[in-house]
């Protein structure tokens, strides 16, 4: 494998620490959200987990809190709920960022949500001639590709972030549109598929295949060799000619393009080892999200990508009765077959019982995470009654991560 | 037992978080009653089903993991596409050299990362090689199940072999696509989602339905999984609400069983949370109830999952086989 960025980013990395100082938020072994949205230092934010976490919602929550403190910050969600997208003022997909109304102070708050194919089309356009780039568009290969590929949404996120922070740090320091972009992962099977798009197309592009493809665009008499006859007559005997015929099409058409799309590929690798950038790995108490949790903290880990902490969601230890589980319910039973009050107080010791309980195996898993990272500053927002609809549950939501 | 005409073919998906695998699981094992044998199948690389049978990392291989409940057998396989590409060259095409080559020009990593819903091909492909196969004049396996992406792409994965029947117009990978397709929309094949009572799962299954409906990939059932027990009885929740439960009443009960009556305030708040919370949960269940695909219910296990809660759940999904 060529091309992998790592020379480029362990300059960098010599210098390189997590934006949040370690000596301060270990203390207590807390993320100082505030502290880290404060710096001027930090410029990116990534959150990311597996689904079903709240990604969205802690992404959006951040860039609210942000802004709300001054800062320019723009938001960047792949796959925001419908509610949440309309609370932020995200009712049309147009690929740009819009100005959030409703933000307090002076900061300023811009979202947008990803259209992949869209970003993909930009892409082509921006760097391709116009027929060239008809020609690529109308391409089934790329139809295909653009709109259905697994991985396609990864790539484009990484391209539109690129995209966004460069065109924030284009103006100098006092002009900038943003000096903050906030991102949350696409919710796929593997959220950190972006961190392989620079090897990948690497690989790719310096692979055989490529080079075995474009032969007859450039003089094909040098390559052919009896190993490419096996390989062309069993590609034509399984996909048929004529997917050959396109697939080649689309190759010589963008292979112009392909060069760019590693370059800014690379350059966004190395941004995100920048100690610009602060990843927030967001997880709930649960055992499979918090093993997914562990996943993603070693993977950035192996990645040398600066890991601010692990933001824990939906959690239930907010008890301040100072009654345990086993006495709430052994209290409740006493109380069943009294008068009216005396039920209803059962009833509400029991749901303390519950949720202590609830709250005492989610204490489990966090300390599994915790012994196995103990480095790792973590950061609990407690579990609300209801959806997020709001900038004021947003707001609530920022307050919570801040502590 | 009769000759089946064809093996039954389960899909689950689900909202991350919903609790998928586990509902895939129990549904296997629901289906391998009377001796009958299932497959039960990931294709997400995530060892999901190894984990919750707490086994060592299933490899591409089928292997028995759990008997049913009426001594069947439930064997599991996570599939990748990698392997599932070189079994397929070479069962359908004796491409053992060629296959070698495709490999050393870096094809096979082309195909299953870079190019375009080939993966998807593959994954389905192998289901579908397992739900056809045969051994004598019986089917392999009375059922397959498959642990599936989550709902956000499931229609675009199950549909993807005729996106790819678009690209590729005729030749084998064509006519295989097209075979695929048949059998996602065959009568012997059920889609189920999986979801729990919250706001943004419950949209999207509906979402889901409509969407897969389009394509002509029928939703079979809904399983809403992890509901919370309604802990309080209507007159509390009733009381809560309108604010007749004070902390005084409460404070005294309190005193009565000995415990500290100042922490009648923190317990109000606490069940007023939970009625906020059952009456989502019932407002979810409502606009479930309407979507048309009948619903079944699986109650929160607290303490985890394990093997006796798997048969506990299967039990429940009985109207799923």
């Amino acid at each position: 494998m060529t091309g992998k960025p790592h020379t480029q980013g362990s300059k960098r990395r010599a210098r390189a620490r997590p934006r949040v100082l370690i000596d301060d938020a270990s203390r207590d072994g807390r993320i100082d959200i505030d502290g880290m949205l404060d710096d001027r230092g930090t410029e990116i934010i990534v959150c990311c987990g597996s689904g079903g976490v709240g990604k969205t919602t802690t992404a959006a929550a951040l860039a609210l809190r942000a802004a709300e403190q001054g800062r320019k910050v723009c938001v960047l969600t792949i796959d925001p709920a419908r509610r949440l997208a309309q609370s932020m003022g995200l009712t049309e997909l147009d690929n740009s960022p819009r100005p959030v109304q409703g933000v307090e102070g002076d900061g300023s708050l811009d979202a947008m949500m990803l259209d992949m194919k869209r970003t993909f089309d930009e892409v082509v356009e921006a760097h391709a001639s116009p027929e060239k780039a008809a020609q690529i568009l109308s391409n089934p290969f790329y139809v295909a590709l653009s709109s259905s590929f697994a991985g396609t949404q990864e790539y484009m996120a990484m391209e539109k972030l690129g995209q966004l922070h460069s065109e924030a740090v284009a103006d100098d320091a006092s002009s900038r549109r943003w000096d903050l972009i906030v991102v949350d992962t696409p919710p796929s099977r593997s959220a950190l598929d972006f961190l392989d798009a620079p090897e990948r197309l690497s690989s790719l592009l310096d692979g055989r295949f490529i080079k075995l493809l474009m032969a007859p665009a450039k003089g094909p008499a040098r390559l052919l060799s009896a190993g490419l006859g096996i390989v062309t007559s069993a590609l034509n005997k399984v996909l048929g000619a004529q997917f050959l015929t396109d697939l080649q099409t689309f190759i010589a058409a963008f292979d112009t393009l392909f060069g760019g799309f590693r370059q800014r590929a690379e350059a966004t690798y190395a941004l995100l080892q920048a100690p610009e950038t602060a990843f927030l790995v967001v997880a709930a108490p649960e055992r499979a999200a918090m093993r997914e949790a562990a996943y993603f903290v070693e993977r950035l880990a192996g990645e040398k990508m600066p890991l601010s902490g692990l933001v824990v969601n939906r959690v239930h230890d907010d008890d301040s009765s100072g009654i345990t589980a086993a006495a709430a319910e052994s209290a409740a039973a006493r109380l069943r077959d009294g008068d009216d009050a005396d039920q209803k107080t059962a009833d509400l010791l029991t749901v303390r019982a519950e949720r202590l309980r609830v709250g005492a195996r989610e204490g489990r898993q966090r300390r599994g995470f915790t012994s196995a990272h103990p480095s790792v500053p973590t950061v609990s927002v407690a579990a609300l009654s209801g959806d997020v609809h709001d900038l004021a549950a947003l707001r609530e939501i920022g307050r919570l991560l801040a502590g | 037992m009769s000759v089946a005409i064809a093996t039954d073919l389960h899909i689950v998906t689900g909202k991350g978080g919903t609790g998928k695998t586990t509902v895939a699981a129990a549904l296997a094992m629901a289906l391998a009653g009377d001796g009958r044998k299932v497959l039960l199948c990931e294709v997400e690389g995530r060892q999901g089903i190894a984990q919750l049978f707490d086994v060592a990392p299933l490899p591409y291989e089928e292997r028995k993991i759990a008997v049913g409940p009426g001594g069947g057998e439930v064997h599991a396989l996570a599939i990748d596409p990698e392997s599932a590409l070189l079994e397929y060259l070479q069962m359908y095409y004796r491409l053992g050299r060629a296959g070698r080559a495709l490999d050393r020009f870096g094809i096979i990593d082309f195909a299953t990362t870079i190019a375009p819903g080939v993966r998807d091909v593959l994954l389905t492909g192998k289901v579908y090689e397992a739900a056809k196969r045969r051994s004598g004049d019986q089917f392999t396996y009375d059922a397959v199940v498959m642990d599936a992406p989550p709902t956000g792409r499931i229609t675009r994965f199950l549909n993807v072999n005729s996106e790819l029947a678009g690209l590729a117009k005729v030749g084998p990978i064509r006519r295989q696509a097209d075979a695929i397709m048949q059998m996602m929309r065959a009568p012997s094949t059920h889609i189920h989602l999986v979801t729990v009572l919250e706001e943004m799962p419950v949209t999207e299954t509906i979402d889901a339905i409509a969407e897969l409906g389009t394509e002509k990939l029928p939703v079979s059932h809904v399983a809403v999984n992890l509901i919370q027990p309604d802990l309080l009885t209507t007159s509390t929740r009733d009381a809560l609400i309108n604010g007749s439960l004070d902390t005084e009443t409460v404070g005294a009960a309190l005193e009565r069983v000995g415990l500290p009556p100042d922490a009648a305030g923190s317990l109000i708040d606490g069940g007023m949370d939970a009625a906020h919370r059952a009456t989502l949960q019932t407002d979810n269940r409502a606009e479930l109830a309407d979507c048309g695909r009948p619903v079944v219910e699986l109650a929160r296990r607290p303490d985890g999952i394990d093997l006796g809660a798997l048969y506990e759940m299967a039990e429940q999904l009985g109207d799923l086989t």
